[in-house]
């Protein structure tokens, strides 16, 4: 569904990925895991458009999307929920959802609402509240919510486990997990929280210094010596 | 250190003693010397006095505010009463919008409307237009933009010059007159894209004064400094506003009412209003619609906008073009309005004006813009006995209005329900 092949991407000078290569199939979730400034979260970014890539190919579907401004990226299928969730504080729960269906068909609006709502309860209670009040569990959940309105073929998350207590970040896994095989959405999930992410994953990447440097089963990875040492170290 | 009240008397010294040699630092070019002409030209005259008093009145004064602040009840009261207030519009805001339409309407024959409280409110009615108008680009895209006259101009001159020169009349004009000035909105519009905040808000006070010194300086196209006489008046379904008529029937032949002046000022009036109007209902209905909360939420993060889909050029484009375009719109009624319009009309001082408007009405409030509109042009006119002391109290009441609403008169933002969706209308 989505192949990169040999993606660089620069920030300024700065080379930040160094000749990527990464595949998604459907109903697949893959996951992507490194250090801090391993280039996930850039990885990620460019398969969105911001920044453009130097050089390389992101084909999505069959079709060259490496060109294209972010929004018809965007309209193409994908959605992203950005790193740091990035909602709209001033609006409400409900204005938030909307916002996140604006590139989808009218005619879906209240059939996806009233899933997002049973996948989110607690959304549907919160719905008249402003973004920026939600903690940072129910934030998140926005943000995912907010990125399914639009009825995407592919999910991207950026760090959804990011800053939130333990038991957020299982009830966000359980959500994942519970799109995928319900919905057969397919999903490239970027985690610090490398146990949680592999446990969940059909199959991993591992980035290094813009490189990947393994590939593997989600359970290969967990097994894998190296991963256990530098990512999985000191418990979960 | 403290006193048992709270009240910290050092602190207060210290504060009092500062804002009082700042005081002695400004008066003293300002008050202590003055330049008068005297036998042998130009002499300074020096007024110690004043300077004395004036140090010794931002002293006391500012010891009373400190000591306000510090016991707070009056200060915060007075504070909180404006928050009720506040809050009262916010909860009424559709019965209050009512009751002011209404008044809108029967204000001209009222007993106590004269020539002047007439022309007052039409200017009033001008200013609300164009905050609104302003309104949806500053408040709901969120694009500071310092140059807003510039549309108001641009519908002013395409008005002026399309009337004088082609004879058309007022209603011909004033949809080309906006599509004028929605079009310069796009043109400046396109290269600003990328700037925001302070950098956008620099460029669009540049263009501002772009437009008023074209205006000046090409005497072939605009007539210059000196302005383009003769606008014409705005008819009444072809009726014209005058006692001898150059062709046709004029208003009061038509009705059978003996000729007065008035008429055409209380047309004009209905004219703005009917405007503002419409101004009003548009920008209440786009913010329900895809594009209007698209505005807001590029407002609040591009990024995410971005993010889901939607086209950030389209978008900040859109506001530009129908903020710019209202502005064309009160523009051109500016024009029809004096029948003389020049450059000196449109000067940085009036987007100033306006942008205040916006900011004290609290950033997306249409009823706050009517409110802080009366505040602004209604205030200086009242207090124009005084008016040598009119620009300080006009300061003054900015100044309290920022310490107690720092967000706007009436800055909440009303959530938007989806066109189309199920359940009531707020």
């Amino acid at each position: 569904m989505l192949s990169v092949e040999g993606l660089h991407t620069f920030y300024g000078p700065i080379e930040a990925l160094r000749g990527v290569d990464l595949s998604v199939a459907s109903g697949e979730i893959v996951t992507l895991i490194g250090a801090n400034g391993a280039g996930k979260s850039t990885l990620l970014m460019t398969i969105c458009g911001t920044p453009r890539a130097a050089r390389g190919r992101i084909s999505f579907e069959g079709n060259d999307i490496s060109q294209l401004p972010t929004y018809q990226i965007i309209r193409r299928g994908i959605a992203q929920s950005p790193e740091g969730r990035r909602i709209f504080p001033r609006m409400t729960v409900m204005e938030n959802l909307q916002m996140g269906a604006v590139t989808a068909d009218e005619d879906h609006f209240d059939e996806d609402l009233e899933r997002i709502l049973s996948i989110f309860p607690i959304l549907g209670e919160r719905r008249d509240q402003r973004g920026g009040t939600l903690s940072g569990g129910e934030q998140q959940m926005l943000a995912i919510g907010r990125a399914l309105m639009s009825r995407p073929r592919l999910l991207l998350l950026d760090e959804p486990s990011l800053g939130l207590a333990p038991l957020y970040v299982k009830q966000i896994f359980d959500v994942i997990r519970e799109i995928n095989e319900r919905d057969g959405m397919t999903i490239l999930l970027v985690e610090q929280n490398a146990y949680h992410a592999l446990r969940l994953a059909h199959r991993g990447y591992v980035m290094a210094n813009g490189k990947i440097v393994l590939v593997g089963t989600g359970s290969e990875l967990l097994a894998n010596e190296e991963v256990q040492n530098a990512y999985l170290e000191g418990g979960h | 250190m403290a006193a048992p009240s709270g009240v910290d008397f050092g602190r207060i010294l210290r504060e009092a003693v500062l804002a009082a040699a700042v005081a002695a630092i400004l008066g003293l070019p300002l008050l202590g010397l003055r330049l008068v002409s005297g036998t042998k030209g130009l002499q300074v005259d020096q007024r110690w006095d004043w300077l004395v008093i004036g140090v010794l009145a931002v002293f006391f004064g500012r010891m009373a505010l400190a000591f306000l602040r510090g016991a707070k009840p009056a200060f915060a009261k007075a504070g909180e009463g404006a928050g009720v207030v506040g809050q009262f519009v916010r909860q009424q805001q559709r019965p209050l919008g009512v009751a002011a339409l209404g008044f809108a309407l029967i204000l001209p024959f009222m007993p106590f409307s004269d020539r002047y409280v007439v022309d007052v409110t039409t200017l009033v009615l001008i200013y609300v237009m164009l905050g609104w108008g302003l309104n949806i680009v500053v408040g709901l895209a969120g694009l500071l933009d310092l140059g807003y006259v510039a549309f108001y101009a641009v519908g002013a001159y395409s008005f002026a010059l399309l009337g004088t020169t082609f004879d058309w009349s007022f209603w011909v004009c004033l949809p080309i007159a906006g599509l004028c000035a929605a079009m310069f909105g796009v043109l400046l519009g396109y290269p600003v894209l990328r700037l925001r905040g302070d950098y956008l808000a620099i460029v669009t006070l540049g263009f501002g004064e772009i437009i008023r010194l074209v205006l000046t300086n090409w005497v072939e196209f605009s007539g210059g400094p000196n302005g383009i006489p003769g606008i014409p008046r705005p008819e009444f379904f072809g009726l014209e506003f005058s006692r001898n008529p150059e062709s046709g029937q004029s208003f009061h032949e038509f009705f059978g009412l003996s000729f007065s002046g008035d008429h055409r000022i209380i047309f004009l009036y209905f004219i703005i209003l009917a405007l503002a109007l419409i101004t009003n209902l548009f920008v209440l209905r786009i913010r329900r619609l895809p594009v209007g909360r698209a505005w807001e939420a590029l407002r609040e993060d591009e990024i995410a906008c971005r993010s889901l889909g939607i086209n950030p050029v389209n978008t900040k484009l859109s506001a530009f073009a129908l903020g710019a375009m209202f502005g064309g719109f009160a523009g051109s009624f500016f024009a029809t309005r004096s029948g003389f319009i020049s450059p000196e009309s449109f000067t940085f001082i009036e987007s100033a004006i306006i942008l205040s408007i916006v900011v004290l009405g609290g950033m997306g409030s249409q009823i706050g813009v009517v409110l802080a509109a009366i505040a602004i042009i209604v205030v200086p006119e009242v207090l124009r006995e005084f008016s040598e002391f009119r620009m300080l109290a006009f300061g003054g009441a900015m100044v309290l209005i920022m310490v107690w609403r720092p967000r706007g008169l009436l800055a909440h933002r009303v959530p938007t329900i989806r066109l189309g969706a199920k359940g009531g209308d707020p």
